[in-house]
């Protein structure tokens, strides 16, 4: 065991995993944690708590998951490069760790101008892959990053990245993916996937390179609401794609909002059987109420007990 | 090259609004280049800004000069009869060329007539683009001569973020993302193995510009 978390024991034992996401509120209310936080328990292994995503702020994924380890639910802490440098980096690592966390997603993150603070310097100082070249070698080596001092106390942490399957070009994605894996990545949350072919063709080159062997790969999906909600995701949010088929049949639907509960459940089924696939992401994206339909349906419930 | 374009007029006749007799100097090199402080620019400039204050009633006085390299103090002193007989300096080099004048001419003000872009390139006549930060620390070598630092908007180094859809950045779709440029190229050049290298942490803070003032001796060249 790398870290011990609920999350960890899971795919190491060849369980299914599932995890949710969660949105900090955009200020101090705490009771916007709990509720979310409610939605989810019981009915994930694991919640990620995103890092000012889209470059917007909120409440710290540090605090937010020091929040969900109180109420008994436990966090994936994900942590972007935009808006910190090295010392930094390592010295939330240790402040997350002392609160509990074990489980952290390492990210570059939305560039600032999609946010509310587009004049923000950003940092950068590290990318995405060297976060998990940074958070290995404080675990593995008990060291800061690329120095000999060493830390005091015992770095346990489940290190994950993330990996864009629907981005072009497909087989440099495939390179990144291997980067992230030679890194240190423990486990990959892939973006959401709407394009179930796609997803099989980059799951096919990364079987070839055996990286599905060295690391746990979770498919991501996010449930749509409407034909304008696919087509406004496919147009803001960076690196999403969406069929156009998809948009089509959420056009038509009667009930869009099941129409795309149903998709959701079906991209889950179908994610499942892939060889490779260790587990499912949900991204519900301020839709948190659906996450026990989705995974009930899914047939992904009850979430297993490990000791 | 260094790209520079000039500031707008109002702001310039702002600075120069207490003098009433100036240098307006140009330079013969990257500013040429790229239009925006050559000589022609000058003559251009200097009749624009008489003919402003003409319309004001308060005529201004300026004299002329494009030396060869402004940012050459052999180049810079030629101006010193010059700036003589004026009160302040309007510089359409770069800011390097400015502060040349600033450390040869303690005594009159200097002021800016262009703003500093970036290190660039033409791509075609009238469109320049970035191509340099000058880091410190080259890494052209791995990236197959296309640079991440001047043209990726995150500086990332081992390979594109999430944003990147049909070969574009997730800032401006206009925009070519710079991994996918260097994936064709070191595939074109049967290169790709050059992405499996983990780049590390660079090294900003020693060898790169975050390291305050960076200088360069040439023990064998000093006077």
């Amino acid at each position: 065991m790398k870290a011990g978390s609920h999350f960890e024991k899971i795919l190491e034992k060849g369980l299914f995993a599932v995890t949710g996401e969660l949105h900090p509120p955009k200020g101090n209310n705490v009771s916007v944690v709990k509720r979310k936080g409610e939605l989810l328990k019981g009915y994930v292994d694991a919640v990620n708590v995103t890092d000012n995503q889209t470059a917007t702020v909120r409440m710290s994924s540090i605090a937010t998951s020091s929040l969900l380890i109180q109420m008994g639910i436990e966090p994936v802490m994900q942590m972007t490069t935009r808006d910190r440098n090295r010392i930094a980096i390592q010295s939330d690592i240790f402040g997350a760790l002392a609160l509990g966390i074990r489980n952290m997603l390492c990210l570059t993150g939305d560039h600032q101008t999609f946010g509310n603070q587009v004049d923000a310097k950003n940092v950068y100082d590290l990318d995405s892959i060297q976060l998990v070249d940074c958070a290995r070698t404080m675990r593995n080596q008990g060291t800061l990053l690329g120095g000999e001092e060493k830390i005091d106390g015992d770095i346990k942490l489940f290190i994950g990245a993330a990996a864009n399957p629907s981005a072009d070009p497909l087989e440099l994605q495939v390179i990144r993916l291997a980067k992230k894996v030679n890194a240190g990545a423990d486990f990959i949350q892939t973006s959401c996937v709407h394009d179930i072919d796609r997803f099989k063709e980059w799951m096919k080159m990364v079987r070839d390179q055996g990286l599905h062997k060295k690391v746990h790969i979770l498919a991501g999906v996010t449930p749509l609401k409407s034909g304008d909600s696919g087509r406004y995701m496919k147009k803001n949010f960076p690196g999403v794609t969406i069929p156009d088929s998809l948009i089509e049949r959420m056009d038509k639907a009667r009930n869009p909002e099941e129409e795309g509960i149903k998709i959701c459940v079906e991209q889950i089924k179908e994610l499942r059987t892939i060889d490779g696939v260790h587990g499912i992401h949900i991204m519900t994206l301020e839709w948190e109420e659906k996450v026990r339909q989705i995974t009930e349906m899914g047939g992904l419930l009850p979430r297993p007990k490990v000791e | 090259m260094i790209k520079a374009e000039q500031k707008p007029l109002e702001e310039i006749l702002k600075y120069l609004n207490p003098y009433n007799k100036i240098l307006l100097s140009g330079c013969g090199a990257c500013v040429t280049v790229c239009h925006a402080g050559g000589e022609k620019e000058v003559g251009l400039l200097a009749s624009g800004l008489r003919m402003a204050r003409q319309k004001i009633g308060k005529k201004l006085e300026v004299l002329e000069a494009t030396p060869a390299r402004q940012c050459e103090p052999e180049f810079a002193l030629e101006l010193t009869e010059t700036i003589e007989k004026v009160e302040a300096v309007l510089s359409i080099a770069c800011g390097v060329g400015v502060q040349t004048l600033v450390r040869q001419f303690p005594k009159v003000p200097v002021f800016p007539g262009v703003n500093t872009n970036f290190l660039g390139e033409t791509v075609v006549h009238g469109i320049w683009e970035e191509r340099c930060q000058a880091c410190g620390n080259c890494l052209l070598e791995k990236t197959g001569g296309i640079c991440p630092i001047s043209r990726c908007a995150k500086q990332l180094l081992n390979g594109p973020c999430g944003g990147i859809s049909k070969g574009k950045c997730e800032t401006r779709n206009e925009a070519d993302c710079v991994w996918q440029l260097i994936y064709d190229r070191l595939k074109a050049l049967n290169q790709l193995y050059k992405l499996n290298e983990i780049i590390p942490a660079k090294r900003w803070g020693l060898e790169s510009r975050d390291s305050g003032l960076r200088r360069i001796v040439r023990e064998d060249l000093k006077a």
